[in-house]
């Protein structure tokens, strides 16, 4: 009878709990959703930020993204197998395991000002390419780490049937171990981007931010995320909308990507 | 003389960073197109001795292998232990073949899954690889089963398919020893009994050592049976003498499960 009572107690003590959370969640996705719709117009979408609209930050924002990810994504791997299969978990494998787990944990403003004195103080001029160093410093050890996870996943059976069979070591990793943890360390990848193109603090002093539409990686370069924080600081109404509608594109973006990544993880097999 | 595939002389086996070797100067004859079993309690080197009669241990450096393991290929006699370049581990591996406890199928299609050995092996022609992938399904006794789903994944099939399909896999490369580690201990009891079947019929082809725990599984199974204890090779003999009338007092204490 007591136990019966005790087990009631927690279930309504942690059905509530989870009501709260998610009240909270739902909050600020009602919110975002109601303020950035409201604020939303076509134009919004054509038209660069000197003239309202946020169509150069997206594509900044997703140059500077994209292009760190296809550094990252290699390096990343290829670091990531190495320890896995080649380390033979020696000890430079647990220093370089160490590091890049002490780099992922690492405050991304902590990233953009090392890359500023690297990358944008001697030159004395924001630059994208900036920004892409430091996006790639942070997406790097994420994809260190999942690599190493789900080639962990993959049971060393399989290593040793594919040995067994007459392949050599590179062979089998390649043709069969990546290949069973493909769908994990895409799914990686894809989180990893959706990490990284909400990031505000890497590009804050690295990127900054422009205006105008432009490719040139050797300026400042337009970004949605620091388009953001500056509009939701400015007094007038026009630019405090424009930062609602923005934020809401970013978070339609992130959630996307993130539950395609789930989804894909689900559909295994 | 009897007829030899394998046998191995003083073999002793030290895992790296353990100070005592877990095989004891292992002397152990493999007939040829014969069954072996392998019999003994848990921990006494079974898949310690199969494993090192493919150099599989060679995955995981620092292991110490001493003594000999004499291989009768086709060209005549070769001690395994003496083979360093990847390329003749890897031959050893295509005349030595492995099938494991929980079935390893490949996250490929069925048909690839049989003919990814051979293609390791340098086999490229298309209708010789549909040949020997057939040939090597009906062998292992699921081209029934598969014909019609040859270009599905192979992680869709029931365990015991899988183990079927791993044994074709390895029948495939025409190996002329199979070592099969626990075969059917993950399986139900029919396909159990299929796997049993299928051994006993690649006998004709391939010599077959085989590790169980299940001792109406190695009498019923196997012409010679070997019984090891702590490391050691503590009887060999026809597996008749064994089962009826061992010379050791602890071979006759393990099979009447008065232990292990
Ligand atoms: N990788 C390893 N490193 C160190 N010692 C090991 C390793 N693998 C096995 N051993 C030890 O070697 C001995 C023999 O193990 P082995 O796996 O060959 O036994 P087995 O007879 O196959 O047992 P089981 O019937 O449980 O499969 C055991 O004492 C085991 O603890
Ligand atoms: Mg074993």
């Amino acid at each position: 009878m007591n136990r019966l009572l005790l087990n009631k107690i927690i279930l309504v003590l942690s059905t509530l709990s989870a009501i709260i959370g998610i009240s909270f969640l739902f909050w600020i996705l009602a919110t975002l959703t109601y303020k950035g719709v409201s604020s939303l117009h076509l134009s919004t979408f054509t038209e660069d930020l000197v003239n309202g609209g946020i169509r150069n930050l997206l594509v900044g924002q997703f140059t500077m993204a994209l292009i760190a990810s296809a550094i990252a994504v290699p390096i990343g791997m290829f670091a990531g197998i190495w320890l896995r299969e080649y380390s033979n978990q020696s000890k430079l494998a647990s220093v370089i395991r160490n590091l890049s787990d002490v780099m992922m944990s690492a405050p991304s403003i902590v990233i953009g000002v090392f890359v500023y004195a690297l990358f944008v103080a001697p030159f004395g001029s924001y630059n994208g390419f900036a920004g892409i160093v430091a996006l790639t410093i942070m997406m790097i050890p994420i994809i260190i780490s999942t690599t190493d996870n789900m080639l962990a996943l993959v049971p060393k059976e399989l290593r040793e049937a594919g040995i067994a069979l007459g392949g050599s070591k590179h062979k089998i990793i390649v043709q069969i171990i990546i290949k069973a943890a493909k769908v994990g360390i895409t799914t990686g990848v894809l989180l990893s981007f959706a990490r990284i193109i909400g990031e505000t603090a890497p590009l804050l002093f690295t990127s900054a931010n422009n205006q105008f539409f432009t490719m040139d990686l050797t300026g400042q370069f337009p970004s949605l995320t620091v388009s953001i924080y500056n509009l939701a600081t400015y007094p007038d109404e026009a630019s405090r909308e424009l930062a609602w509608a923005a934020s809401f594109v970013l978070t339609a973006i992130v959630l996307i990507i993130n539950l395609t990544g789930r989804y894909m993880t689900r559909n295994k097999k | 003389m009897s007829n030899l595939i394998m046998e191995t002389k003083d073999f002793s086996f030290t895992y790296a960073g353990v100070d005592a070797p877990s095989l004891k100067k292992i002397n152990l004859p493999i007939e040829k197109n014969k069954i072996t079993a392998m019999i003994g309690p848990s921990g006494c080197g079974k898949s310690t001795l199969l494993r090192a009669m493919n150099r599989i241990h060679d995955l995981y450096p620092g292991n110490k292998y001493e003594g000999e393991i004499n291989l009768y290929g086709a060209e005549g006699k070769e001690n395994i232990l003496n083979l360093k370049k990847e390329n003749d581990l890897i031959r050893l591996r295509q005349d030595v073949g492995m099938i494991f406890q929980k079935p390893t199928p490949f996250p490929m299609s069925i048909y690839d899954n049989v003919a990814y050995g051979m293609r390791l092996a340098g086999v490229k022609d298309k209708s010789e690889l549909d040949d020997r992938v057939e040939k090597a399904l009906q062998d292992s006794a699921i081209w029934k089963e598969t014909k019609d789903r040859l270009n599905t994944s192979a992680l869709g099939m029931s365990g015991g398919q899988q183990q079927r399909l791993c044994i074709a896999r390895a029948v495939a490369l025409k190996p002329d020893v199979m070592l099969f580690d626990e075969p059917t201990s993950a399986l139900d009891p029919i396909s159990t009994g299929a796997i049993e079947e299928l051994i006993a019929e690649i006998k004709k082809d391939v010599s077959v050592v085989i590790v169980t725990h299940n001792m109406q599984q190695a009498s019923r199974l196997s012409d010679y049976t070997a019984f090891m204890y702590l490391g050691d090779l503590i009887e060999y003999d026809k597996t008749d003498t064994i089962f009826m009338n061992p010379n050791e007092k602890l071979t006759e204490d393990y099979i009447t499960g008065r232990f292990g």
